[in-house]
């Protein structure tokens, strides 16, 4: 057995046997992503812009909340989104329409989640000089998007009422990395058999620090409870 | 579909393997598959045939998969048990405080190259 160094500094073994040579690599595909994220991050801090990372399944209220959210921190924050979608560009239109902030549509080319680099050259295509906060809708899945780090500095997800409070049980590594979980489509509580409180109760079983806010997005109630962390969360970074 | 996007992370890693190690073709990659990984075996298998016959180094190359089986640790009572027959609750103990000890993994074990 021989042992060589690789570029990365990282020793793959090779071994031989009748047929074939073996390369021992040993390896997590989600390593270089990881390195990616962290290179990302490390960026957007010398630029001062904090990324915000959106999740949730299709449907739940990503852009509607957006919205509303952008409403009401767009005279305290210079803000941008770029909207993550398989492909098309409704998103960031209606984004862009309803607020006027700069909006950009990300196609992930039939990929179900971003990566960091997907996340960065979004990011090449957005003027990030002078901007505070960059917010980043993520293609809608509860699987793969905790999978794969973005490089933001905080992860968000939303759940709505009519997904049921047991997805923190069907969905552990999301719940477990989000920061905060919103709950969405509070008003149509009464037609489901949705418990808030088993929910918040499921939540923190898997991320005991996570922030559970109920919103209804289409109103906008519980939104300035959302707002009011992602400010108090963008200045105490910007200190840092 | 996931699978796919996995298949892309797995070339990727494999070309820059052979680059190290100055292969030039590869007829096998081994990976470790957690069983509560997310990735589904069979769907991994068709996106990599399509994916890996369109690239030189890698076309004709087997997928094998080792599933490691997922185990998860309770915390008070101190055993270890199948995640998949008794998920998150201790089935000795009862209790709610466990976690993953493994079965998430997504790992190219090795490579294998033809013998000249
Ligand atoms: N009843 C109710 N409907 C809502 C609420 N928020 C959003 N919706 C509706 O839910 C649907 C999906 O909302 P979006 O904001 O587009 O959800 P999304 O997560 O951005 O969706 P994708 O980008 O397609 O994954 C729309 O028809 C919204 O009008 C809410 O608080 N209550
Ligand atoms: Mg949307
Ligand atoms: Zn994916
Ligand atoms: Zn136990």
């Amino acid at each position: 057995m021989r042992i060589f160094e690789d570029q990365n500094n990282t020793k793959t073994k090779l071994s031989m046997t009748d047929e074939v040579k073996v390369i021992e690599i040993k390896k997590s595909i989600f390593e270089d992503n990881e390195k990616d994220a962290d290179a990302l991050r490390a960026e957007l801090k010398r630029k001062g812009v904090f990324l915000l990372n959106l999740m949730s399944s299709p449907g739940s209220g990503k852009t509607t909340t957006l919205i509303q959210t952008i409403g009401l921190l767009k005279d305290k924050l210079r803000l941008a989104v770029m909207e993550a979608d398989i492909d098309s560009d409704v998103d960031a239109r209606k984004i862009k329409e309803a607020t006027g902030i700069p909006s950009i549509q990300l196609h992930t080319g039939g990929m179900c989640h971003l990566d960091a680099e997907m996340t960065r050259q979004g990011l090449d295509h957005v003027a990030l000089d002078g901007l505070d906060l960059v917010i980043l809708e993520n293609v809608g899945n509860l699987v793969c998007p905790a999978e794969f780090d973005t490089g933001s500095v905080k992860n968000a997800m939303i759940l709505s009422v009519p997904e049921g409070h047991d997805k923190p049980l069907k969905y552990p590594l999301m719940f477990s990395i989000c920061d905060v979980v919103v709950i969405n489509k509070m008003d149509v509580l009464p037609y489901f058999d949705f418990d808030p409180e088993k929910c918040k109760e499921y939540v923190h079983m898997r991320n005991p620090k996570a922030q559970v806010i109920p919103i209804c997005a289409k109103t906008g109630e519980g939104v300035e409870v959302f707002a009011q962390w992602l400010e108090d969360e963008v200045k105490q970074w910007k200190q840092q | 579909m996931h699978e796919l996007g996995i298949v892309f992370y797995i070339i990727k890693d494999v070309k820059q393997a052979a680059l190290d190690n100055a292969v030039s073709k590869v007829s096998g990659v081994v990976m470790n598959i957690g069983e509560v990984s997310t990735i589904v075996p069979d769907y991994l298998q068709d996106c990599w045939r399509w994916a890996a016959d369109k690239e030189d180094l890698l076309k004709g190359a087997e997928l094998k998969i080792n599933t490691i089986p997922a185990v998860t640790y309770c915390e008070d009572c101190h055993s270890e048990y199948g995640t998949v027959e008794h998920g998150k609750i201790c089935p000795y103990c009862g209790s709610e405080h466990t976690y993953l000890l493994r079965g998430n993994e997504v790992e190219i074990k090795e490579i294998e190259v033809p013998n000249q």
